[in-house]
């Protein structure tokens, strides 16, 4: 499972950042949402992989803490995703209006001398 | 119930959100009462912050200030989130309502009517940078980086354009970038060490064991690079000016804060989790701030020199500002820190009035004219129809003189001539460097200490020719068909106030700088803020409800 998620994020941040250094806004987009992908994979990483087990102890209950999955990096997730979805949503607005305006979508707003 | 003075360390936070919230239920019809609505409460916030200051400083003054702890939701400290108000936030809150408050003045001239939201967005603004200021732990702190970023890609664009929306494409690409380093960094710490906030974090650091040290060491690695983004070290600066340069002026001069953000939060967290290392000094991590900040005052100060128009040139003074900040931070000195404090707020002060006065004096000019101008006297080129022309004697419109004297004190500032406070500020600096009392501790004076002054002092040379030679093309030499930007007092009235803050900040520079040295004292000593914050007393259940068990 270690390795599986490993390389996923290891593919996911290989491809996220070739497509950030292109020079079209939609390459851009796309290569942002791919970084974040891997970004959350990795904070879900550091709460250690487990399975089966519950994030949520009893209350009053003395419990070994070995037991249950840590749900701090969940919440983390959670959070990082709702910010993570309303900036790329905002950069898609800037990407569409600089289209419009500019006339290309090349990240300078101008086509490079061939 | 009684409302304690602890309950007023979450208002620069409430304040700016109910207002801004607000305001979204106003249309553009109502801009009167949405402005009046924006002015009120940035002057609460002033008002807070002041209390809040009050409330650290003279308290107990001997013993290293007091800390304010607010447990929202009432959890034992180190766990949920928490808000922590010691002498540095306090400090930046002021600073941050100072500069609001003029911002926003200065944008009712007609800024705050060139787009949609403005009031909104500007007031999200504060929050974010408040609540980054104020939180005691490192996931919240990306929350509110998140906010004040959010509302700053909204305020880069007021007013659209071409200009702007190819600067702001840039900026709000490369923050969402240093926004995934951030988590990347906050991860890898969380991993280490199982926790996040900030003065238990600072605890848990001293114990890991050697084999995760790697592991936390490149979390606080790729943390540091996010705030060096958004601080603007070089060479993660180049978008730096660019994007302050095409930003309408009243977002700009609010801007001059947020690259302070990166510095504050470097601040905080190196001396927090690595102060009490002896070998701190010598580590990687302070040589790349020492080194870092260096390479930025360089460029700034190559950047000022060749900058053509004047929103460069501001753009690149942030970056020296910047630099100067870094070099100090990693040079580790409390004495230092206690001049870097103090040039931060007087070189942030300046900045931001040099930015609305940019826009003003721009106003009655045409763009293509003054880079003409720089260029020709770079190829020599003499305009000879001037010295043909008899001159009598021209009248200096006061609309100019104003202008020109406000230019004349940011100059001044800036450069660190006397007698205004970047003076002082550099001098302070300087002093501390070479001090008895440091330069004592070891055999001879460091070469870093005399590369540091030698460019702090070329920097301000640089400056002083850049803003010459603006200044005489701007003020002196008024070609015939320039027609005179129409000012209005509103607008003039924040710039001049800020000058006046500085020249306040000259005049107290003695109990400035006393609490300057307090702030810096308690952020080399970390252990009354951990105490404060992990021995924070909870508030007692309201009497009325019983406790369950």
């Amino acid at each position: 499972m270690e390795l599986i998620l490993s390389l996923g994020i290891g593919i996911l941040v290989g491809s996220g950042v070739w497509l950030l250094l292109r020079p079209r806004t939609y390459q851009i987009i796309i290569g942002l949402g791919l970084l974040s992908y891997a970004v959350n994979l990795f904070i879900f990483s550091v709460g250690r992989l487990v399975m089966d087990r519950p994030p949520v102890t009893q209350a009053g209950v003395r419990v070994d803490p070995a037991a249950f999955a840590d749900p701090v990096p969940q919440a983390l997730i959670l959070t990082a995703i709702v910010i993570g979805f309303a900036t790329t949503a905002l950069f898609l607005v800037i990407l569409l209006a600089a289209r419009g305006l500019t006339g290309t979508d090349h990240v300078d707003g101008e086509e490079p001398d061939r | 119930m009684k409302l304690s003075p602890e309950h007023l360390v979450i208002a620069p936070i409430l304040i700016p959100l109910i207002a801004g919230a607000l305001q979204l239920f106003l249309d553009d019809r109502g801009r009167k009462l949405k402005a009046s609505l924006s002015i009120l409460s940035t002057v609460a916030l002033l008002a807070v912050s002041v209390l809040l200051l009050r409330l650290t400083h003279t308290d107990n003054e001997a013993t290293g200030g007091r800390i304010a702890v607010y447990l929202l939701g009432n959890w034992p400290p180190p766990f949920a989130i928490n808000l922590v108000l010691d002498r540095l936030s306090a400090m930046m809150l002021v600073l941050t309502a100072t500069l609001a408050l003029s911002a926003l003045i200065f944008s009712l001239g007609r800024w705050h009517k060139a787009g949609v939201h403005f009031h909104t967005l500007f007031l999200l603004l504060l929050m974010g940078l408040n609540g980054a200021f104020l939180t005691g732990d490192l996931f919240n702190l990306f929350v509110f980086f998140e906010v004040m970023l959010a509302a700053s890609y909204g305020l880069v664009l007021h007013g659209s354009g071409l200009l702007r929306i190819k600067a702001g494409l840039h900026y709000i690409a490369i923050n969402l970038v240093a926004s995934l380093l951030f988590l990347v960094g906050v991860a890898l710490i969380y991993g280490v060490t199982g926790t996040l906030n900030m003065a238990d974090l600072a605890i848990r650091i001293s114990q890991i064991s050697e084999a995760n040290h790697m592991m936390l060491e490149s979390g606080a690695a790729i943390l540091s690079v996010a705030f060096l983004i958004k601080a603007g070290m070089w060479p993660l600066s180049f978008w730096l000016p660019a994007t302050y340069a095409a930003a309408p002026a009243p977002s700009a001069a609010i801007f001059a804060i947020m690259s302070k953000v990166g510095i504050y939060v470097l601040l905080r967290l190196a001396l927090l989790f690595f102060g009490n290392d002896p070998d701190f000094p010598d580590s990687p991590g302070a040589q790349i701030l020492l080194y870092g900040g260096l390479a930025t005052i360089g460029f700034g100060t190559v950047g000022v020199l060749a900058s053509q128009t004047l929103g460069r040139f501001a753009g690149f003074s942030v970056l020296i500002s910047s630099g100067t900040l870094l070099t100090s931070i990693g040079l580790v000195q409390t004495e230092v820190t206690a001049g870097a404090l103090f040039y931060l707020v007087s070189s942030t002060l300046a900045i931001s009035a040099l930015f609305m006065l940019i826009e003003l004096v721009e106003r009655g000019q045409n763009m293509a004219a003054s880079v003409l101008a720089v260029t020709m006297e770079a190829f020599g080129y003499q305009d000879e129809e001037m010295e043909d022309e008899e001159i009598v004697g021209v009248a200096i419109p006061r609309t100019i003189a104003v202008l020109g004297t406000c230019f004349a004190a940011c100059a001044i500032l800036l450069i660190g001539l006397p007698p205004l406070s970047g003076f002082v500020a550099k001098f302070v600096i300087l002093s501390a460097l070479f001090s008895p009392d440091i330069t004592s501790q070891m055999d001879i004076i460091p070469a870093t200490s005399w590369w540091f002054m030698a460019l702090l002092i070329l920097s301000g040379l640089a400056t002083l020719i850049a803003m010459s030679r603006s200044g005489i093309h701007t003020f002196w030499v008024l070609p015939v068909d320039t027609m005179l930007p129409r000012v209005l007092f509103i607008e003039i009235l924040p710039i001049a106030a800020l000058l006046c803050a500085t020249l306040v900040l000259t005049i107290q520079a003695g109990p400035v700088m006393r609490f300057m040295e307090a702030t810096a004292t308690s952020l080399h000593t970390p252990q009354p803020y951990i105490e404060g914050v992990m021995n924070a007393p909870r508030a007692a259940p309201p009497q009325s409800i019983e406790v369950a068990e």
